[in-house]
């Protein structure tokens, strides 16, 4: 197997990383290993994801063939960088370049995180609504099972919960 | 840092960090000087904070107004990350009195607040980083994302922010040579290992950081649960194979660790790798109460002042590589006979 950095010396340490049951793997040469640093003796699994992020990064496009094709430059309106500097650098300039780049990015924060939405914390002042969204999901689900279960009169609770709430997010 | 907290035979510090940037500013990266100064000064604004104070008093270290020798100081104690010592623009420090709380400013994100314990109290770490998470952003509008979270300069910190580690110290599971087999199995459960002090390819002093690699989907409480419940077992495999030792090989144990004793005694020329590995021995041997005329405080304590950046502060002026060798030496002949 040749390694997937440089594509010309084999391959000598594989590295498997599995997230929500969904394996990636990664198999590298010795020299490109080490220039990522971060390598434990004899524990090629120890990388941090976070050193071979930029090398993921470089290579994605060689692997969908249709990549060639679309060569419309991607660039941050608010902040002017392009998705190829984000591939070489491995940093976002602004909080805005997560929405100009959605397209590209949501395959490769599939890649890294596993197919997810935020569900922790949230910021009390820029994250309002956003709470009251998530406890009215919430409790749309248990309304349905209370529903199904037969119990209208905790229902009607529930009901009256996601009302008052849904109140609250249109008078915010 | 104290040899305490709980697990102290064998964690040495735990670590909470979060990630969080400001809206409506560039990233620290494509910031220009007068957008990170405003950033600096907004962010500073909040050590007056009465609820900030509540915690400790704090120090705010502009990283222009020490020197070289300072920052690589607070960089060996983990108080701030090279990145930031090296190439921020406006960056800054906000520490807390007894070091364990440290606020950067413009490194990679525009806020990183740190929590950092002695011995495994992972839990506790959390908790107060989540309070001053709290107060910072009463004061301050974080970009925030419904979908992704907390929006991050770098990919893998989207989501949470938050980087859990806890820093082991594991010298009999890399005696009887199970360590691979157990850092190969911790890598996939979705967590990261790597050694403490990543020069070349070795792990010096037999310490591993193990920390989440995930940050988006999981929630804070999950991530830290995951990570304390895969520590807990390595600390059970530890002390397993601590024990065995001890009943097993006992005079091998015991040769070896005072064999390092008598080194660290007496060398008078010590380079930055044999230290890790003799003090790595000589803590083993404290915690199995083979030895017992030194403190795993003292311990501690030289596994940070023996490298580079402390030692040439230590002397206050810049030494060779040679010159370090023999001061470091000297200093943990000093400590370690007292
Ligand atoms: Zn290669
Ligand atoms: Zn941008």
């Amino acid at each position: 197997m040749i390694c997937q950095e440089c594509g010309n010396k084999p391959a000598a340490l594989h590295f498997t990383k599995i997230v929500n049951g969904e394996k990636t793997e990664f198999h590298l040469c010795e020299s490109c290993a080490r220039e990522k640093g971060d390598s434990i003796p004899g524990a090629p699994n120890g990388f941090s994801i976070h050193n071979l992020l930029s090398g993921i990064l470089e290579f994605e496009p060689s692997m969908g063939q249709n990549v060639k094709q679309q060569k419309k430059v991607i660039r941050c309106e608010n902040c002017g960088l392009t998705y190829s500097q984000f591939r070489k650098i491995g940093r976002f300039g602004c909080s805005s370049c997560y929405n100009h780049f959605s397209d590209p990015l949501n395959p490769l924060l599939k890649r890294v995180h596993g197919n997810s939405v935020h569900v922790g914390k949230i910021p009390k002042i820029s994250g309002g609504k956003i709470k009251y969204k998530r406890q009215i999901k919430d409790l749309k689900k248990e309304l349905q099972s209370k529903i199904d279960l037969e119990e209208f009169e905790e229902a009607a609770k529930l009901r009256d919960e996601i009302r008052s709430l849904e109140q609250k997010i249109s008078e915010a | 840092m104290k040899g305490e907290g709980a697990d102290s035979d064998i964690v040495i510090s735990s670590r909470i960090r979060l990630a969080r940037n400001l809206t409506h500013y560039p990233f620290p990266m494509l910031s220009t000087n007068q957008q990170s100064e405003e950033v600096l000064e907004k962010v500073s604004d909040v050590v007056h904070d009465e609820d900030l104070k509540m915690i400790s008093n704090f120090e705010r270290i502009p990283l222009s107004e020490i020197n070289s020798l300072e920052s690589k100081v607070l960089v060996e104690k983990h108080l701030i990350s090279p990145n930031l010592a090296e190439e921020s623009r406006n960056g800054a420090v906000i520490l807390s009195e007894n070091e364990s709380i440290s606020i950067m400013i413009n490194e990679e994100d525009h806020i990183r607040i740190q929590c950092l314990f002695p011995g495994f109290q992972i839990n506790e770490a959390w908790e107060l980083a989540n309070h001053i998470d709290d107060i910072f952003e009463a004061k301050l509008n974080y970009a925030f994302d419904e979908k992704k979270g907390y929006l991050t300069s770098c990919p893998t910190n989207v989501g949470t922010g938050i980087r859990a580690s806890v820093m082991l110290h594991l010298p009999a599971l890399v005696l009887t040579q199970q360590i691979n087999r157990i850092l190969t199995a911790v890598s996939q459960v979705g967590l990261a290992v790597r050694g403490l002090y990543g020069e070349g390819s070795e792990s010096l002093g037999n310490l591993f950081q193990i920390s989440n690699q995930i940050t988006l989907g999981q929630s804070e409480p999950e991530i830290i649960h995951n990570l304390y419940s895969v520590v807990k077992q390595i600390i059970e495999h530890e002390r397993t194979a601590r024990a065995k030792m001890l009943s097993e090989s006992k005079t091998f144990l015991l040769d070896r660790v005072n064999r390092s004793y008598g080194i660290l005694s007496y060398a008078q020329i010590m380079d930055s790798k044999e230290a890790a590995q003799r003090l790595s021995d000589v803590r083993l041997g404290i915690d199995l109460g083979l030895i017992s005329n030194v403190s795993a405080n003292v311990l501690n304590e030289l596994m940070i002042m023996t490298q580079p950046g402390f030692l040439q502060q230590y002397a206050s002026k810049k030494l060779s590589s040679d010159e370090r060798d023999v001061l470091r030496a000297e200093m943990i002949r000093e400590r370690i006979k007292k």
